[in-house]
């Protein structure tokens, strides 16, 4: 490349976004990654271990850590990308705070937002001490210390699969992917660390999409007598006893099932992000069904915006992991540059 | 001999035992899903059933009736389809929007035409 | 003079409509139940009578309901009813007046100028062909109006207008030719005798200048008898029969006649009293909001009117009772689509008679149908409570809500039993609105059971759908209170203790507790206690349905989903804090139309408790006989 570098603005610091900055500056590109929090990072900050194989998420995390420590980045956080207008020959965008910030090309990688499980009333969320979803399972798992509101350790928790996803009643449509392994996951890491706790997934239909996903569900069943359930949980209650009461049709047996629970965990969906949507709400961004972001097509065009100089990286045109995230990043890396190299 | 049997010595099969898709009788199925098309819609999660208001009280099961219905497996619906209370509560569950209280008012009047021969 | 054959139309006419009057009514009479008829007859000799007679002026005549709602649509009532009206009773006086004799048949009056052409040029008659004169123009504006409305609804504010059957549009063609028809034989005989007021004269003698008015004269006559005459002829099967029909029913309803729950006389005379005015279709949600143009009450009313196979119109309404509250005729609306729910099956009077025959045939060979039964139910020992709580079915989906009812009843030291806490037996008002009464019957009467045996004082109900068949269809000694009653008493009598939240609120009122059961203070009451309830656009009768209501059968998701976000919308036009309502399934419903916080009242008042007084209160003696302690 001559003269200076070609500026490319990502909004959003999350997996996607720290992808697709590294990879730029690498190529040689000055990038502005732009994140609304403290530090870039996204939701793995807040895991503790990554499915399949359950390794630290801290790997990972300083895996993306280094990713940006190069001198093409300059990372502006607590702010968010408002809006994005043509520019001349290029991109400007209007920054929360007033500021505005001109670019040869932008990557959207606002991302998801998880689940509010308030909106699954009949669960109990915010309702009942012990119904918990399953990001603030994984932050008991990062303090070691899995208890009841009440302190004591629980003898039997549930996973409930699907919350928020697939189910018109909040209007989510979509399956979110990660749910049922991350399940899967963190039902072993609970057998682990509490082998008295009985545990038990409750699920629609075990989507082990992934390679050694299939291989983590035999290894629930085979090693840590984790106990499946084909069935959506309707309601939830408390008892005298303040211990959690769910119904659901155990659908292979055929009849109603009525359990006692000590904790229930939400497995929350993803959606799109709000501040994503806001974003594409003034940069007329096109939506989907499921209010991600639409790409051009979604076989061969899928970080692909209608706008000229928008791309798209990672969850905020779909469900992903990780693995797909920083795939899907990369891709979004090559049709910016495509499109910088076309300019 | 009885086909219980029959059974015993291995060289029949119970009839009842097999979903005879073949042979099934499926006017009922296509009754339904012609008067309400959202019957299609079940992925037979239970939803349903885990809050059957009646299905408390009685073998009553709105996920498997919906099953034998798409089988042409009618006899089993017969006396199911009677003891729903049409209170609702499964409309407010079901994940896929299938009008749950309309299949079962109209899978009762598909089988009174059925037994009317109207079907 | 000329020959006055042309009257014979007009006279067949009338005295067949006044004939057939008599007959139907005597016959609607004789099929009427005994205690009907006692009111009936009671009626004619009391204050019925004169109350009906008043109404029928107010309403039949004046219009003052439609004027209300839309000023042009009620003066165009008005001016055809009310001028009519008066054209008959001044006509007959005059006629009576200024005639050779009195006491004419009415012919002499209808059409008075053509036996008295030259009537009316000085004095006291010219100022009464003046009166006559206004009289038509009155009516003539309003007929303008009409036509208006018949080819652009939209102008007089209406949205829709219900389609007409051929019997309709040719009594229709009639009817509007009437006034233009004899406005137009009275100028040309004015115009020939240089008689007539400012508007027969002045057009008469304007036609009179460049046509032979004489001889044009009695074509218009023929036309006026002959409209009329076919206008009577056609009545008893066009809509247009509701005009005498209403007299009637305005007297049975005010002789203390109602719908009940099966078909009658009275639902025969609500059917025929339907104008098909088109006002129920145009408040209906399920017209305005999700775009279903065929179901609405005056489409069943039709239906029924002319026997035909209404079973989908009937299953797909909301039941939210919005028509009923703006008809002009006070058709019971909800409980005549509940008969007919009940009826089931009814046959297309378009079959053919072998046809019909046959299906008859086929279906008496059936033995027994399968019908919904609960057997199955045993038998429940409840244990004694002052006051039982039942939450209903749906309100186990809500459990903020049952939560927040633990909450506020510890808090003022009621001692309850919570009758469903693990799920109990549906109070059989689903069930009723499907059309199963008698299968209905078997739950109330389980519930109605328990219930008895705990010797409960007052039953408290979450769910508005409960509420409204506890109080009309079960027998119960306890008190039957919704929630929002229930802690409006606990506030009145002082064992609530609650603070004040800053938020701005609008309420919803639920179908069935609003306009189904008449509950509309006590919320309003207890919202106001604790936050800053603002006013909606729409509420009290007029309130909205949700759309998730269980009235209908055959809705879609998708049309529901249409119906919620359109009345959220419309709630929270004001941007309010959060939306508050009284129904678990109102509370589902909305929650998924709108960005704001929808909350029932019973969480709004818990969220009013301060948190120690919470745990101090229960040590308080008991002031309220419902939460009398056992040795009390």
């Amino acid at each position: 490349m001559k003269g200076t570098p070609q500026h490319v603005i990502i909004a959003g610091g999350g997996v996607a976004g720290i992808e697709a900055a590294g990879t730029l500056a690498d190529l040689g590109y000055r990038v502005t990654l732009v994140e609304k929090g403290d530090e870039p990072g996204g939701h793995i900050l807040q895991w503790h271990a990554l499915f399949p194989d359950r390794r630290p998420a801290g790997e990972v995390k300083s895996y993306l850590r280094k990713r940006i420590e190069h001198r093409n980045i300059n990372i502006i956080t607590r702010t968010t990308v408002e809006k994005i207008r043509h520019h001349g020959g290029g991109v400007a965008v209007n920054l929360s705070g007033g500021t505005e910030e001109k670019a040869d090309a932008v990557i959207v990688a606002t991302g998801f937002e998880l689940f509010d499980a308030r909106r699954k009333e009949e669960y109990g969320y915010g309702i009942y001490d012990n119904v918990i979803t399953s990001a603030e399972l994984e932050e008991m798992f990062n303090r070691n210390r899995i208890v009841k509101a009440d302190g004591t350790v629980p003898s039997r928790i549930g996973l409930i699969h699907c919350v928020g996803s697939r189910d018109e009643k909040v209007n989510n449509n979509h399956c979110s992917k990660v749910c049922c392994v991350t399940a899967v996951k963190q039902a072993i890491e609970i057998r682990k660390m509490l082998p008295s706790c009985e545990v038990f997934c409750f699920y629609m239909d075990m989507r082990m999409y992934g390679p050694y996903y299939e291989e983590l569900y035999r290894e629930a069943q085979e090693f840590h007598n984790v106990n499946f359930i084909r069935g959506k949980v309707s309601e939830a209650s408390v008892n005298i006893n303040n211990r959690l009461v769910i119904k659901v049709e155990d659908t292979l047996a055929g009849r109603p099932l009525r359990m006692e629970l000590d904790i229930m965990v939400l497995m929350v969906g993803m959606e799109m992000a709000g501040s994503g949507m806001k974003l594409a709400e003034a940069s007329g961004m096109k939506r989907g069904i499921n209010r991600f972001l639409e790409t051009t097509d979604h076989h061969y065009g899928n970080n692909l915006s209608s706008i000229k100089g928008v791309f798209y990286a990672g969850t905020c045109t779909a469900p992903m992991n990780i693995t797909d995230t920083i795939s899907h990043a990369r891709a979004a890396v090559a049709e910016t540059v495509r499109y910088l190299n076309g300019k | 001999m009885s086909i219980d049997q029959a059974n015993k010595f291995g060289f029949t099969i119970n009839r009842s035992r097999l979903i005879d898709y073949d042979a099934s009788d499926r006017k009922v199925r296509d009754y339904i899903t012609a008067r309400e098309p959202s019957f299609r819609l079940c992925f037979a999660c239970g939803g349903c059933t885990a809050a059957c208001t009646a299905g408390h009280h009685t073998t009553f099961n709105l996920r498997r009736m919906n099953t034998y219905i798409r089988r042409g497996e009618i006899d089993p619906l017969r006396e199911e389809v009677t003891r729903c209370m049409l209170c609702g509560k499964c409309l407010l569950v079901c994940p896929r929007g299938v009008n749950t209280r309309n299949v079962v008012a109209v899978a009762a009047e598909a089988i009174r035409k059925l037994d009317r021969n109207e079907l | 003079m000329n020959s006055d054959l042309f009257v014979i139309p007009f006279n067949l006419g009338l005295y067949f409509i006044l004939i057939y009057s008599v007959v139907r009514s005597t016959i609607w009479f004789r099929n009427l139940s005994r205690p009907d008829k006692l009111r009936l007859q009671r009626g004619f000799f009391g204050k019925p009578f004169m109350d009906s007679l008043k109404e029928i002026f107010m309403e039949s005549l004046l219009h003052r309901k439609i004027f209300r709602k839309n000023p042009v649509l009620g003066y165009m009532h008005m001016s055809l009813a009310f001028g009519w009206f008066l054209l008959i009773v001044f006509g007959t006086i005059e006629a009576d007046f200024f005639g050779e004799k009195h006491l004419n048949p009415p012919s002499h009056a209808i059409f008075f100028r053509w036996f008295n052409p030259d009537h009316g040029t000085e004095g006291l008659a010219k100022l009464y062909g003046f009166w006559m004169d206004l009289i038509l123009a009155f009516i003539l504006s309003g007929l303008l109006l009409a036509m208006v409305k018949r080819f652009i609804p939209g102008m007089m504010g209406m949205k829709k207008t219900t389609k007409h059957t051929w019997t309709d549009r040719i009594a229709l063609i009639s009817l509007w030719l009437i006034f233009p028809s004899r406005l137009m034989a009275e100028s040309f005989t004015c115009g020939a005798h240089g008689s007539g007021s400012f508007l027969t004269g002045t057009l008469g003698s304007a036609l009179a200048s460049f046509l032979p008015a004489a001889e044009i004269a009695p074509f218009f006559w023929w036309l006026y008898s002959l409209s009329l005459g076919t206008f009577f002829f056609l009545l008893p099967v066009s809509r247009y029969f509701h005009i005498p029909v209403e007299l009637l029913l305005i007297f049975m309803r005010n002789s203390g006649i109602t719908t009940g729950d099966r078909h009658s006389s009275y639902t025969e005379v609500q059917t025929h009293a339907c104008s098909s005015c088109g006002v129920c279709i145009s408040v209906c949600q399920m017209s305005y909001a999700a775009g279903i143009n065929d179901i609405q009450s005056a489409y069943l009313v039709k239906g029924l009117r002319n026997d035909r196979d209404i079973a989908a119109i009937t299953a797909n309404c909301l039941m939210c009772g919005r028509c009923e509250e703006v008809c002009p005729v006070g058709i019971e609306l909800g409980p005549m689509r509940l008969i007919e729910r009940r009826q089931g099956e009814r046959e297309d009077r378009r079959l053919r008679f072998t046809e019909r025959y046959e299906l008859t045939r086929r279906r008496s060979t059936i033995e027994k149908e399968p019908t919904q039964s609960y057997g199955y139910l045993t038998r429940e020992e409840p244990e004694h409570a002052e006051v039982l709580f039942f939450a209903g079915c749906m309100t186990h989906l809500t459990p903020s809500v049952i939560v927040a009812m633990k909450k506020i009843m510890e808090s003022a030291g009621v001692r309850y039993r919570f009758m469903d806490e693990k799920g109990g037996v549906c109070c059989g008002r689903p069930l009723m609105l499907a059309g199963r009464d008698k299968e209905a019957r078997e739950l109330i009467n389980h519930n109605s059971d328990i219930i008895w045996k705990s010797g409960a004082r007052i039953l408290v109900t979450s769910c508005p759908i409960c509420y409204k068949v506890f109080r009309e269809s079960y027998y119960l000694e306890a008190q039957v209170m919704h929630h929002s009653e229930f802690i409006n008493l606990l506030i009145e009598e002082g064992s609530l203790r609650l603070g004040y939240l800053h938020r701005r609120v609008v309420y919803h009122d639920p179908c069935e507790l609003g306009r189904g059961s008449g509950i509309y203070d006590e919320p309003r009451a207890v919202i106001s206690y604790v936050a800053e309830l603002q006013s909606a656009v729409q509420e009290g009768s007029m309130s909205l349905c949700c759309g998730g209501s269980l009235g209908n059968l055959t809705l879609s998701s998708g049309k529901r989903a249409v119906i919620a976000a359109d009345a959220a919308r419309t709630l929270t036009i004001a941007s309010p804090d959060e939306l508050i309502t009284a129904c678990p399934l109102c509370k589902k419903t909305f929650a998924q139309a709108t960005e704001t916080k929808v909350s029932d009242i019973a969480e709004l008042v818990a969220a009013a408790l301060p948190k120690q007084v919470a745990s101090r209160s229960k040590k308080r003696p008991a002031r309220h006989p419902a939460k009398a302690s056992g040795n009390g």
